[in-house]
């Protein structure tokens, strides 16, 4: 094995083995994204006994239902409809809303950092306190600390967010008023505040707008630390498992037979072994939270996407509830497919061979 | 020792723990029984399970203990009363209802929800991994990749999106739970099916002659139970959180029915003052979602004794 040539074919079968991963990926990517526009097709046109009833109203004049349905072009086969639909959807077209009678992607856009930045803040808190709980758990097995961050976890599992949501808006607005009310920013500062990136901490930090920071924060802390428990349950429970699997094998006896002290070994070794598949981990809570803040923002009057489908919901906006369900859809499937790809990119032992 | 024509006076205990057993319902009765024991070993499995029993005797029994009616209250006389109150245990919500009796009789709808999405996923997802592990080739190339595609949807947003075109209702947020929740067991039992399709007792049934159909049905299937029964115990917390999410938003079950979401939702509006209207309901979906937790997971240390622990 030491000779070079044989040095350079294992490099070109490792590039290889890189760009088949790469090449599978981005059919995979495709198809699942090309299944949720079926999906989305499926719900939006052939679920509802008359797709033209659900957006005009059944109260409508039937000269009005006729020219819709021409316009829209729904006298045509359904292949040919879904045809359409997908060369809309890749241009980001998901039509108008009728709630806000913007285009709904201009609506999506708008709202979708406030998400952004829940689902971020959520996931640092939960990264940052379940990797510590879970490597603690593992460390100490069966000590009453372990004991502890199981039921925390098992809570977590259980609990419906919005009535957790409900419950602390109760304690720490009404009752402490340590936080601030539902939404993003004081009435104050609403009109005041001119975001850049639609992130209300980076930008007011950026800004040195230092008030408007601490009202930002005041507000973001408690979705924020919600979504971060729900988050933390799951990232815990799977660090915990993961160094339990990495403190069984060989090397850690060696470690310990070398000499070194027990949290370099737990620290050092065990742990940057479990990074890897704890990447994944993060990155599909991350994508969880994407998805879980529906509820929390329809909590906490937090103006994101969550909020924005609910909305819409209410009002029978069909354009506004796909489209929100695509977007949320394809970040969601990318994330859970960049994780994948990371993960085999990250870890020899799944490299193709 | 043990002569099956003259069977000496043995214990019950020692019947079933035989390494030789005599029969096919010896052998798995002791197998249960062996499971049973490791399973109530662990104290909060078996919390676990009286939750879930405890439940289901209380929906069955519900309009017995139920002490009020659970849709039409004393609007006069009993608005908004708080917990301790006289005849009313739980206080009673902005129509003069008690709430002890709607969570009882909500208990119903919450126990229907989650058998019936069981009902219709878990079957799905068998047959399409067991078809899909045996047959191999094209079909298992199709039906996997359609399985992932599922899989990598978002549950909660694809069942609010199929919610809303449906219609709100108990009955379709179930349609919807279901159709966004076999992916994961149609994965499980194509992974069993490959574990035993090469077995010797699938060639010895095949060259008996039967049919692909009789032996994924009779010979495949039975393999991938217990895994299966495992996961959907722990995944019934999810569905019923996925439930009350969809009751909370008011897409699931409609007033005056008391789904546990649904009563959150309405209490919402007196949060302030009558802090009990939503917070009751949201105890019962917390210690009811951790009953199945518990037991999930009792289920799968006893079942599967490899991972215990873990």
């Amino acid at each position: 094995m030491s000779h070079p040539s044989a040095k350079r074919t294992a490099g070109l079968r490792r590039s290889r083995g890189i760009l088949i991963n790469v090449g599978r990926f981005v059919v995979m990517l495709a198809t699942t994204y090309l299944g949720l526009l079926a999906v989305t097709f499926f719900i939006g046109r052939v679920v509802p006994i008359d797709p033209v009833l659900a957006i005009v109203g059944d109260r409508a004049p039937t000269a009005v239902v006729e020219r819709i349905r021409e316009e829209m072009g729904f006298n045509l086969p359904l292949w040919q409809q879904f045809l359409i639909y997908l060369r809309q959807a890749l241009t980001g077209d998901f039509g108008t809303s009728v709630l806000t009678t913007n285009p709904v992607m201009t609506d999506i856009v708008r709202v979708f950092p406030a998400t952004l930045e829940l689902a971020t803040v959520g996931t640092l808190i939960g990264a940052g306190l379940g990797v510590p709980l879970g490597v603690v758990a593992a460390v100490r097995r069966g000590s009453i600390a372990d004991q502890i961050v199981r039921i925390v976890g098992l809570i977590g599992y259980s609990v419906p967010i919005f009535w957790l949501g409900l419950l602390s808006l109760l304690l720490f607005y009404a009752k402490l008023k340590w936080v601030a009310y539902p939404g993003r920013l004081d009435v104050a500062y609403e009109y005041t505040f001119t975001p850049i990136t639609g992130l209300y901490l980076v930008d007011a930090a950026w800004t040195r707008q230092w008030d408007v920071l601490w009202d930002a924060f005041r507000h973001i802390i408690l979705p924020g630390t919600l979504l971060g428990y729900f988050s933390l349950a799951y990232i815990s429970r799977m660090t915990r498992s993961f160094m339990l699997n990495e403190l069984g094998q060989e090397y850690i006896v060696a470690a310990r037979a070398k000499g070194l002290s027990e949290r370099r070994i737990i620290w050092f070794h065990a742990l940057r072994n479990a990074a890897v598949p704890l990447v994944t981990v993060i990155a599909l809570s991350y994508a969880g939270l994407l998805e879980g803040s529906v509820l929390t923002e329809t909590v906490f009057s937090w103006p994101g996407i969550g909020l924005y489908i609910t909305n819409s919901l209410q009002n029978a906006d069909m354009n506004a509830v796909l489209g929100g369900t695509i977007v949320i859809g394809s970040v969601f499937i990318t994330i859970n497919m960049l994780s994948d790809l990371l993960y085999r990119l990250l870890d020899p032992r799944t490299r193709a061979k | 020792m043990t002569d099956p024509s003259s069977p000496a006076p043995i214990s019950w205990r020692d019947w079933l723990l035989t390494a030789e057993p005599h029969s096919r319902r010896q052998a798995s009765l002791g197998r249960a029984y062996v499971t049973w024991r490791r399973f109530s070993e662990n104290r909060l499995a078996v919390t676990g399970l009286l939750i879930i029993l405890a439940l289901v005797l209380v929906a069955i029994f519900a309009d017995l203990l139920a002490p009020h009616s659970a849709t039409t209250g004393n609007l006069a006389g009993a608005r908004l009363l708080p917990p301790g109150s006289p005849d009313f245990l739980l206080g009673t919500d902005d129509q003069g209802r008690d709430i002890l009796s709607r969570l009882l009789v909500g208990s119903r709808i919450t126990l229907a929800v989650v058998a019936l999405v069981a009902i219709i996923a878990a079957p799905v997802g068998l047959l399409i991994g067991t078809v899909s592990g045996f047959a191999g080739g094209y079909v298992d190339a199709v039906l996997m990749r359609i399985t992932d595609i599922f899989l990598a949807f978002p549950k909660l947003i694809l069942a609010l999106a199929f919610v809303a075109a449906l219609g709100p209702g108990i009955e379709n947020a179930v349609i919807a739970i279901a159709l966004t929740s076999w992916p994961p067991y149609a994965r499980l039992a194509r992974a069993e099916t490959l574990g035993v399709r090469n077995s010797d007792y699938i060639a010895a049934v095949r060259l008996m002659g039967a049919s692909p159909a009789r032996i994924v049905i009779r010979h495949i299937m039975p393999m991938c139970l217990s895994s299966l029964i495992v996961r959907v115990t722990l995944d019934m917390a999810g569905i019923i959180l996925t439930a009350a999410g969809l009751g909370f938003l008011g897409l699931g079950a409609q007033p005056p029915l008391p789904e546990w979401g649904t009563m959150i939702a309405s209490g919402r509006r007196f949060i302030l003052d009558q802090w009990w209207v939503a917070t009751m309901p949201g105890i019962a979906i917390l210690i009811v979602s951790l009953g199945f937790n518990l037991l999930g997971d009792g289920l799968r240390d006893a079942l599967d004794p490899r991972e215990s622990g873990r």
